[in-house]
């Protein structure tokens, strides 16, 4: 217990500013200030990985370390769409994760929004589309904000969230 | 002793070091399949192909002391219902691949169990449990964290486990078709991103296969530094991972703390190579960046400071009561089990499998920076944990040793695409296991065929035993604790 504590008190609080929202990263007009305001900055995030090779996931997960400590700024990820705001996608969406992207989309509350993550999430990707993928996430559900990368660096990702949240033009 | 008839009439095949090839006849593929499980040899990947060009086949590779020993069965397609026989019976791990090499190529086995794998556009029949008291939880696929898609059906009773049945292929996206779309030149790229976790593994592994077919020399420099690649991908694989299974034991402190000591590795990554997780780095004929020496140097302080803290927190999670009665006798594969499902890599390691490529196979600089074989006999979450702290080190000193002993010279050689027909094969100890990928090239610098294969195939089944008996809310532990891949596999 005192090398933990030791630990704890030795490395302190690293956690850094938050990058700037990016009107680059909208593709769908932005919200109305209403919904904002519903929304506020206590924000839910569902993931879905719809066929990401699992690149994207592992820059997702590092939103949570203490470095980025998303949760510091109101942001969490929970385990159900129905308690979601936001879904985050990655992947082009395969053929067989259709089904299941469309019903998490259709099970969160209104008013809601989707970032899609990653070149996959963007354009398909170097999986491109046909075969077993339907390509980009837009081409399933609809996408307010997409963040270009393979894969994105968690800063990228996390100015998508923000993005997704702000008003269009504040930061433009 | 009747492995050697096989060996002797075996071709050598370019690629990997100590990899053979053999076409067999109908009768032969299942002697040579019995010889080698007889011999203790295991399955490495079973596929096939079915093109108007090159004809129907069937391809089983096995791991021998010896190396690898790729069979090649020719299948004459017509009005039969079944084309070849099934090998599950010696080797548990070749019903799933025979039941996707049907969806991808409708080559059919006689295994008996004819259920789509990677097609899913057929109602899927779970095994049932029956009994008083006996229900069943599906999850998935849309897990309730940030991680890949699968379904797992569990039979329980109570809070205990009787039977968990995974249903796998929601990340399936076709990606043996999709390699035959580019150039062979170009293939290192998709390779990379069949499991993002394991892309230097991959892609290394790939063009191991490319740069044999082409007779291209690799600069001894590139070898050295794909290396540091590789062990760069181990670390940060168990830095995550032994974050997560504190967290998922309650001990959030150990999240934060590696996913820390994650993120510092990461940033040092991309100051040295120019990419945080190394998706490009490994190029057909070397890597695709050098390392400069200022960079090579505070990698190096990263890579100490990593290894020190590592130690500290290895002692943490060691003296936290709370920690080793979570850990130990978590999900635990007996030894015998594993070796008869044919458990590969780091999780076989944990369960008393003595097999590390980069000791019994190694390829070039592995022969020189002589590994330390790591391996644990409990089988349990706890001993899967100890492989990983164990490894950590181990791979830290690999990376301090490569950058000091880096050669001089080029890092990347200029490579022409192979011959029409011509075949390679790569094989790779990535984090997870033996990564192995078969390539054919087409006419033109095109490709005919390639198969990836994660060692997540062999695993996956492995964990449906591990969970038995164990109670529902252990799983997420027990799950984390093989961390195999769904992308690599459903490919």
């Amino acid at each position: 217990m005192l090398k933990t504590l030791r630990k704890i008190g030795s490395i302190g609080i690293v956690t850094e500013p938050a990058p700037a929202a990016d009107e680059l990263l909208r593709v769908r007009a932005a919200l109305s200030e209403k919904i904002r305001t519903i929304l506020g900055r206590a924000l839910c995030i569902r993931h879905v990985d719809a066929g990401s090779c699992n690149g994207c996931e592992l820059e997702i997960h590092a939103l949570n370390n203490p470095l980025y400590n998303i949760e510091a700024l109101g942001i969490r990820f929970v385990a159900s769409p129905r308690h979601a705001d936001l879904l985050l996608v990655t992947g082009p969406v395969t053929t067989n994760m259709e089904t299941a992207l469309r019903r998490t989309y259709q099970a969160i509350p209104d008013p809601k929004l989707v970032v899609a993550i990653g070149d996959c999430g963007c354009t398909g990707g170097i999986f491109g589309e046909g075969g077993a993928s339907r390509g980009r996430v837009a081409n399933v559900i609809p996408v307010d904000v997409a963040v270009p990368g393979c894969p994105p660096a968690p800063r990228q990702i996390l100015s998508g969230i923000l993005t997704a949240l702000s008003r269009a033009g504040r930061h433009s | 002793m009747s492995l050697r008839r096989w060996l002797d009439r075996a071709h050598s095949v370019p690629g990997a070091p100590s990899v053979r090839g053999i076409g067999v006849t109908g009768r032969e593929w299942t002697d040579i399949a019995r010889d080698v499980a007889v011999a203790g040899g295991r399955l490495l990947s079973l596929w096939g192909s079915n093109t108007d060009a090159a004809g129907a086949a069937v391809y089983a590779a096995f791991l021998l002391d010896e190396g690898a020993l790729i069979a090649e069965l020719p299948i004459s397609t017509g009005e039969q219902t079944t084309h070849y026989a099934g090998l599950e019976s010696l080797f548990p791990a070749a019903s799933r691949m025979q039941r996707a090499l049907f969806d991808l190529h409708g080559l059919r086995s006689s295994d008996p169990d004819r259920r789509g794998w990677l097609h899913h556009d057929s109602e899927y029949e779970f095994l049932r449990v029956s009994g008083d008291g006996v229900h069943e939880i599906p999850v998935g696929p849309v897990h309730a964290g940030i991680i890949e898609p699968g379904h797992f059906r569990f039979s329980v009773v109570g809070e205990k486990v009787l039977k968990l049945e995974q249903r796998l292929g929601y990340t399936h996206k076709d990606i043996e078709r999709r390699f035959t779309q580019l150039p062979i030149l170009q293939g290192h790229r998709l390779a990379a991103r069949v499991s993002g976790d394991s892309a230097v593994a991959f892609s290394w592994s790939y063009c191991q296969a490319l740069e044999g077919m082409s007779e291209c020399a690799v600069p001894p420099r590139a070898a050295w530094l794909r290396a540091a690649f590789l062990e760069l991908e181990r670390i940060a694989n168990h830095l995550g991972d032994l974050g997560a299974l504190g967290n998922d034991a309650g001990f959030a402190f150990g999240l934060a703390q590696f996913s820390r000591l994650k993120e510092q590795l990461l940033r040092a990554t991309d100051h040295a190579f120019g990419e945080r997780y190394l998706m490009n780095a490994v190029v057909p004929g070397g890597t695709r960046a050098d390392i400069a020496p200022a960079a090579a140097v505070t990698l190096s302080e990263c890579i100490g400071a990593v290894a020190r803290e590592a130690r500290v927190l290895h002692g943490i999670y060691e003296e936290h009561a709370g920690l080793r009665d979570r850990f130990m006798d978590a999900g635990r594969l007996a030894t015998d089990l594993a070796r008869q499902l044919g458990v590969l890599g780091l999780a076989g390691r944990a369960s008393g499998q003595s097999l590390d490529l980069r000791i019994d196979c190694p390829c070039v600089p592995y022969g020189d920076l002589a590994p330390a074989k790591i391996v644990h006999e409990a089988g349990d979450v706890a001993a899967r944990v100890a492989v990983r702290f164990d490894e950590l080190q181990e791979s830290c000193r690999l990376v301090g040793r490569i950058l000091d002993a880096l050669p001089p010279g080029p890092h990347l050689a200029t490579i022409e695409a192979p011959a029409a027909d011509s075949f390679g094969a790569g094989l790779i100890e990535g984090w997870r296991g033996p990564v192995f990928v078969a390539l054919e090239a087409g006419p033109e610098g095109s490709i005919r065929r390639c198969h990836p294969h994660d060692p997540s195939w062999q695993n996956w089944p492995a964990l449906e035993h591990a969970i038995i008996g164990n109670i529902v809310p252990d799983f997420p532990l027990i799950n984390k604790s093989f961390n195999l891949s769904y992308s690599g596999h459903d490919l």
